[in-house]
């Protein structure tokens, strides 16, 4: 199969499962008990059957389910994501907002988790049973049980409160009033901590799955021959072990990948930092079905990509691929 | 001799002087404030959610305010008279007042938002401007009067910035006001105006330069900084990026810890208009034994509501003695009392014939302490043989359930507003048993008695006269038991100290800070 007719398909079974995760969203959200009126009305303590009406109206809700239905499906046809009437805008302008700052987070992550935990695991596997191994796979123990609440909290306590060496919440300075590379620095120093805590789950996933990978290849005919023919050790593991040992990361990878919009509710929720994870958490205490609906076609849109981008570098690291 | 002593006067004035001088308010400077969760609009005349109350009292102001004796103070109104027979109330408006976008604040203002706007979206202006009042006329450019149909003593606490926040005509008039674009920039007469709102981040006030009041407010800027964990909020608080913690805000084994920083003030103070009153809510229309009144007087004497107070509160609040808080007006403390008996509770919840039938005490999903309530009413409702499992639910599923009557014991808490004809009668009144409102009386209790007490009293001409119904209705209550009142809660507001005068009203923080000012 040629490259073109392989993104075609990839594309049609897609978007084929966008649409069915998108019926099957509206029906699930439908079915968790109170609506965003009654929830509106709640939070006033105080409320009549008129402005339950009132919002319900406001909301869309009193037209039947079908006809909801249709103008959700019928908008999303044109990229047209609904209104949210609790906060009075369009939601992807409420996505778009909060998105930059989610994927600075994810993928600041992402880099960091991907970047150590390959270096632990190939470090970890050149000597096997010594005791950087013993560190490093104890280490990435510690990092994979811990809850990661708790890290958010304790990080926040020792390096913010005790330390006073980062800020623990918060995007940027706020009052600050920074601009260019201040501010730039400063949502760096921002992002520390959060993104640390964020990212030490899959560094250890990485790690323990580079090892585990590593060894695997290292007893491999191929290796043997390469060893044989008088390479070094070190070019022997970086040309020959690591580049087919690093194929179930790049799995393991296209996963958190799809996770870069949706997966950082707790770490945005225990830094304050005003993404998208926060965004679809709100809405869904609030009920606010067009912005949870937005948030999940928006984050389901990217994992679909990233399966299709994870296959397209499949075929890049290894072309035998290409031919199954 | 004489020199001497004069020049210890002079010295003791000087000194009272630079005492005095040090108390006149700074001009300038930046508060930072926690406000959660976030808002969802801050339009007030369109939501009173608590925290768009909290921020939205900056921007909107109404005709009076309240101090903490709950006596009506001059806002908007600079003078109000009430006639002799108490139905027709004329307020006179301040000059020279100007909403944020310049226009002038007049009568029209005035009539349109109580006549109109008010009577139209606002779940609590309606009912008083449906049932109570006749006619609201303007007489000047800066009069306005309002005729009542009989009197009705709580009209002078209904113009709290929440309760009747004045709306500009010129901007809604004549549109659909909830989907008028101008929601997402309000525009009031307030002390502080919006700057801009980042989405999950923080809301900039700044001061409104052309305020009514001369020389206020003293603050330059006010962020309302949104962060989602109460830990996380507690440390930003110790780290010096948060200068107030509004009341609830932190965990309630947070608030002790938080108090002894240095430079560091609490207050209770500041909730006197709103007398939060906790109780948990026995679901009488289900019949069985919640039904029985023994019943529920034997779960009074279970639980031991002084524990609830001093370990799940912290010792935070005072304990109830019925539906009307001792911190509101019309309270009487001449009511049957319920200690901590079990031994009592069990003999009442056996002659009520109780048989050990299951019985679901639906928690309240508003954090932590909720819970831990929630397990120790469980553990005193099972050491006196009642058979109780804890139900949980998320805020929207609780709203949902608690609406519908779809529980067995709930929690709840609800504010009294300054009056029990507005924050009391209305869980009680048999009128007010309403599918789908989370606030009324959920429980379905009926009696005609305290019907017409309640609604006697409302309308009584005097207060001595209105005294007398409600202290009738606080007996016959307290012995009915339709709620198990826990708790009169307290929500201390965390504060640094060089914050000066943050909590003038009855209404605290949500009065907006047009007298506050740092050190």
């Amino acid at each position: 199969m040629n490259l073109p007719q392989f993104l075609a398909g990839r594309l049609v079974k897609g978007i084929l499962v966008l649409f069915a995760i998108a019926l099957l969203n509206f029906f699930l959200i439908r079915a968790a008990p109170g609506d965003p009126a009654q929830v509106l009305a709640g939070e006033a303590g105080a409320a009549d059957a008129q402005l339950l009406e009132q919002l319900r109206q406001r909301f869309g809700l009193n037209e039947p389910i079908t006809t909801q239905l249709w103008l959700y499906l019928k908008g999303y046809m044109t990229f047209d994501l609904g209104f949210s009437y609790r906060q009075q805008q369009p939601v992807l302008t409420l996505v778009l907002d909060r998105l930059p700052a989610t994927l600075l987070l994810t993928g600041a992550a992402f880099v960091i988790s991907l970047g150590l935990g390959v270096v632990m695991g190939a470090l970890a596997a050149r000597r096997a049973g010594g005791w950087r191994d013993s560190i490093i796979t104890a280490l990435a123990l510690v990092f994979y049980a811990t809850p990661l609440f708790w890290i958010a909290l304790m990080s926040q306590i020792l390096f913010s409160l005790k330390l006073g060496l980062v800020p623990n919440v918060g995007y940027e300075t706020i009052g600050a009033n920074y601009t260019g590379l201040a501010r730039m620095l400063d949502i760096g120093h921002h992002l520390i901590l959060p993104a640390l805590t964020l990212g030490l789950f899959f560094t250890a996933l990485y790690a323990r799955m580079m090892r585990a990978s590593m060894l695997e290849v290292a007893g491999a005919d191929f290796v043997k021959t390469a060893r044989a023919k008088g390479l070094s050790p070190a070019i022997v593991s970086r040309r020959h072990v690591a580049r087919n040992a690093i194929l179930p990361v790049v799995t393991l990878a296209g996963l958190q990948a799809g996770q870069l919009v949706g997966g950082a509710v707790l770490t945005e929720t225990v830094f304050a930092w005003p993404g998208i994870g926060r965004l679809m958490f709100d809405a869904l205490v609030q009920r606010d079905y067009s912005v949870l609906l937005g948030v999940f076609f928006i984050s389901s849109a990217m994992v679909v990509g990233f399966n299709i981008l994870t296959d397209l570098i499949y075929r890049l690291a290894d072309p035998r691929i290409e031919a199954a | 001799m004489t020199g001497t002593r004069l020049a210890l006067a002079l010295a003791a004035s000087l000194t009272a002087l630079c005492a005095a001088q040090a108390q006149a308010p700074k001009q300038g400077g930046t508060v930072h404030v926690v406000v959660q969760p976030e808002p969802p609009m801050l339009m007030q005349g369109l939501n009173q959610n608590g925290p768009t109350n909290m921020v939205a009292g900056n921007i909107y102001e109404s005709l009076l305010r309240y101090d903490e004796k709950l006596q009506p103070q001059p806002s908007l109104a600079k003078s109000w008279e009430i006639s002799a027979d108490a139905k027709v109330y004329t307020f006179k408006l301040q000059e020279g007042v100007t909403w944020h976008d310049g226009k002038p604040f007049t009568a029209d203002d005035v009539v349109f938002s109580l006549d109109k706007f008010l009577r139209e979206v606002h779940p609590r202006w309606r009912p008083i401007a449906n049932g109570q009042v006749d006619k609201i006329e303007k007489v000047d450019d800066l009069t306005v009067r309002i005729t009542l149909k009989q009197p009705f003593g709580p009209l002078i606490l209904s113009q709290e910035v929440a309760g009747a926040p004045m709306i500009p005509k010129h901007i809604y008039d004549g549109t659909d006001y909830r989907a008028n674009p101008a929601n997402n920039t309000p525009i009031g007469t307030g002390p502080f105006k919006l700057k801009e709102w980042k989405k999950g981040s923080y809301i900039h006030l700044v001061k409104n330069e052309a305020y009514w009041q001369k020389g206020k407010p003293h603050l330059d800027e006010v962020y309302w900084q949104i962060i989602p964990d109460a830990a996380a909020r507690a440390v930003a608080y110790e780290t010096g990026k948060i200068d107030v913690l509004t009341g609830g805000s932190v965990d309630v084994y947070d608030v002790a810890r938080l108090s002894k920083l240095p430079n560091t003030c609490v207050t209770t103070k500041g909730w006197e208009m709103f007398a939060p009153h906790a109780w948990v809510t026995p679901n009488i229309a289900k019949g069985g034994p919640l039904a029985s009144k023994q019943f529920r007087q034997g779960m009074m004497f279970a639980i031991d509501r002084e524990f609830g107070k001093d370990v799940v509160w912290g010792g935070l609040g005072k304990l109830p003695t019925g539906p009307i808080s001792s911190k509101t007006k019309f309270y009487s403390a001449d009511v049957p009392k319920y200690g901590y008996d079990v031994a009592k509770a069990k003999e009442l919840i056996k002659a009520s014939g109780y048989k050990g039938e299951p019985i679901k005490l639906l928690a309240l999903p508003y954090g932590e302490v909720w819970s831990r309530w929630a397990e120790a009413i469980k553990q005193n409702l099972t050491d006196a043989g009642v058979n109780v499992a804890i139900e949980t639910t998320d805020v929207p599923g609780w709203t949902q359930k608690a609406s519908n009557g779809d529980f067995d014991l709930t929690f709840n808490y609800l504010y009294q507003l300054g009056d029990p004809a507005t924050g009391v009668a209305r869980n009680y009144i048999s009128t007010n048993i309403v599918k789908g409102n989370p606030f009324g009386n959920q429980g379905a209790y009926v009696n005609p008695e305290v019907d017409k007490l309640f609604a006697d009293a409302a309308v009584a001409p005097t207060d001595a006269a209105r005294q007398e119904l409600y202290t009738k209705v606080q007996k016959l209550l307290a012995d009915e038991v339709p709620v198990l009142w826990q708790l009169e809660m307290d929500f201390p507001t965390i504060y640094r100290c060089n914050v000066k005068n943050l909590v003038s009203s009855a209404i605290g923080v949500n009065d907006g800070f047009k007298d506050a000012w740092k050190e």
